[in-house]
């Protein structure tokens, strides 16, 4: 399988080694000073400032912390981290081992998704070697008394597993359902221990950072959204593939780099993330405007967006964890109700009531999925009315 | 189940839950580990895991079937999972599936008679910028076209000769 990129990434611009050397060199606040300085937030989507989370795990008083690099990469439309863990595993883990050195962990775990199987034998080929070339174990990296290893452990199919509490559930040998947050697991992670779960391409740029400099990063992007980002593009364009850009992009300039300027709407940040209209494309890609973890999925102009809606909603149905009433009953009857918009038999009034179901699930969720998962028919609602209301109905075509 | 099989297998499940730390973070491992030898978990094998772990077999069953991956009841020798989210599906997904719907003579959620293939859907499999895509057990499968769905499957009844004296692979019931 070929990989398609607009340029080489700025990973494969990094001399491997430098960024953990450099980090050695330093005691760990000054590590965490670094990644602090450098404005990096996290890139699985929710954007939690990566120097903050690793300094809160840091401070915890406890002998045992863990450093877990979430690989569960499941929101439709992300594949960035498949790409960086297939070219660049390597700069992942030094990644793992600089917030290991950071905050006192003496042991990572990596949580690869099932579906990615396939990528294993590869992974655990590179950490071998790490540990031959004694960057992993005792001594790592050759700093006195620094002990870190890494282990894979694999999830078995369920989407829900990416979400950093249900990951740890699942690593603990549970079903995957989310905790109630606070506690965050920065305090009580695996096993009740500190532990600071990040992003596969969070790690890889934190171990570019140490070899660059903060000030490299943060020069690039905005004030709120510092440095370049990966994103997975697909749907309708020319060349959909892996793209490397700064933060601060408009939908816009995204748009022409990939070949897709004749979409009628942009799927930005996943199912879970927001519907983007076309008079809205000058709109930036950044966490202070439309957020996102790397999936940009492209609505030609003849895409029905209500089929849209439906599959994101078939998706967020079969892989609520089923732990709480709003998102566990609150997808199905939204789904119910796009069948019935198809069918033309869903009344304006109805319609407000889905909506409002929506907005209540967004409160009344436990975790992100419940939150989130109303969040595309709510804005396909709102921007696509025309291609929603009245429309005739299998029997009638 | 033969005796010797059963036994072979509860040494194997001792090994695993060892190798993987001895407690219940072992649990999800070590059935992976099964699921992958012997194509399912039994109840005889949850009952062996649960009996290591000093945990209930219920507790066992609840994490197998949380899992989409896991299973307890027996599947097809190839999982052909076809991913139906939105890229795959604007790229095509739709014709694919009848094609693999025809080609095996069954529907998705359903096994081969002979017990060689289950057709399934998936959700989201990353694969986004190079679908239709599907996975055969662990194979990547891109580009997918009803065309070359005749190939796929060819290919695993081809594997499936090959292998099916593989002792690791064999299903016990
Ligand atoms: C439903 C759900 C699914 C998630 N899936 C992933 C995922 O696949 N990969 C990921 O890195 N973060 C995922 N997250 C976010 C994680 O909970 C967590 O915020 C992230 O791993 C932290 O890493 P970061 O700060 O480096 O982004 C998910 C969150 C939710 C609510
Ligand atoms: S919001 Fe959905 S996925 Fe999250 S805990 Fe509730 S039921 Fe589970």
């Amino acid at each position: 399988m070929s990989e398609t990129y607009t340029a080489p990434l700025t990973f494969s611009k990094v001399k491997a080694g430098k960024g953990l050397e450099a980090a050695l060199e330093l005691d760990r606040a000054g590590v965490i000073n670094e990644i602090t300085a450098s404005g990096l937030k996290g890139r699985g989507g929710a954007g939690f400032p990566t120097g903050v989370k690793w300094n809160l795990a840091a401070a915890a008083k406890d002998p045992v912390k863990y450093v877990v690099c979430n690989a569960d990469e499941g929101e439709p439309g992300t594949f960035k981290d498949r790409v960086i863990l297939t070219d660049h595993a390597d700069l992942v883990f030094e990644g793992m081992t600089i917030c290991a050195y950071a905050i006192g962990a003496k042991k990572g775990i990596l949580y690869l998704r099932g579906e990615y199987t396939y990528l294993q034998d590869h992974i655990e080929g590179i950490l071998r070697k790490r540990r031959e070339a004694k960057l992993l174990g005792k001594n790592a990296g050759g700093k006195k008394g620094f002990e870190f290893n890494i282990e894979v452990r694999m999830g078995s199919g369920a989407y829900i597993c990416g979400e950093e509490t249900a990951l740890i559930e699942s690593l603990e040998g549970q079903r995957g359902e989310p905790r109630n947050r606070p506690p965050f697991p920065v305090n009580t992670g695996f096993l009740g221990h500190p532990t600071v779960p990040n992003n596969v391409e969070t790690f890889a740029w934190a171990a570019t950072i140490m070899s660059k400099g903060s000030e490299w990063f943060k020069k690039i992007g905005t004030d709120k959204s510092a440095g370049l980002k990966i994103f997975s593009v697909s749907g309708d364009c020319k060349q959909p593939g892996v793209y490397e850009f700064p933060l601060g992009i408009t939908i816009k300039e995204l748009l022409k780099a990939v070949g897709g300027l004749d979409a009628k709407a942009v799927q930005v940040g996943g199912a879970s993330g927001s519907c983007v209209p076309a008079r809205e494309f000058n709109r930036k890609i950044a966490f202070e405007d439309v957020a996102t973890g790397g999936s940009i999925i492209v609505f030609g102009p003849q895409r029905d967006m209500l089929k849209v809606a439906e599959n994101f909603m078939e998706f967020f149905h079969d892989e609520s964890c089923g732990q709480c009433t709003p998102c566990r009953e609150g997808n199905g009857k939204i789904l119910e109700g796009i069948h019935m918009l198809q069918q033309g038999k869903c009344s304006m009034h109805y319609l407000r009531e889905l909506c409002a179901l929506g907005e209540t699930m967004q409160l009344a969720s436990k975790c992100g999925l419940g939150q989130t998962s109303p969040n595309a028919f709510l804005s396909i609602v709102k921007n696509f009315p025309d291609e929603i209301m009245g429309r005739a109905g299998a029997a009638q075509e | 189940m033969l005796t010797p099989e059963r036994d072979q297998l509860a040494e194997n499940i001792t090994k695993w839950i060892d190798q993987y730390g001895g407690n219940r973070s072992a649990l999800l491992p070590t059935l992976q580990e099964i699921q992958k030898r012997h194509g399912r978990v039994t109840e005889y094998a949850m009952q062996v895991v649960a009996d290591k772990l000093s945990i209930h077999p219920v507790e066992v069953y609840g994490v197998i079937t949380f899992y989409a991956f896991l299973d307890t009841k027996y599947k097809g020798r190839f999982i052909i999972r076809l991913c139906r989210t939105i890229s795959c599906d604007m790229a095509g997904k739709s014709r694919v599936a009848r094609q693999l719907e025809n080609d095996l003579g069954i529907k998705f959620g359903e096994s081969t008679a002979d017990g060689r293939f289950t057709l399934e859907w998936a959700n989201c499999l990353g694969l986004c910028d190079h679908g239709p895509a599907l996975l055969v057990n662990s194979q990547v499968f891109t580009h997918v076209t009803p065309e070359k769905v005749h190939d796929i499957i060819e290919s695993c009844r081809k594997a499936f000769g090959a292998h099916t004296l593989q002792k690791e692979e064999v299903h016990i019931a």
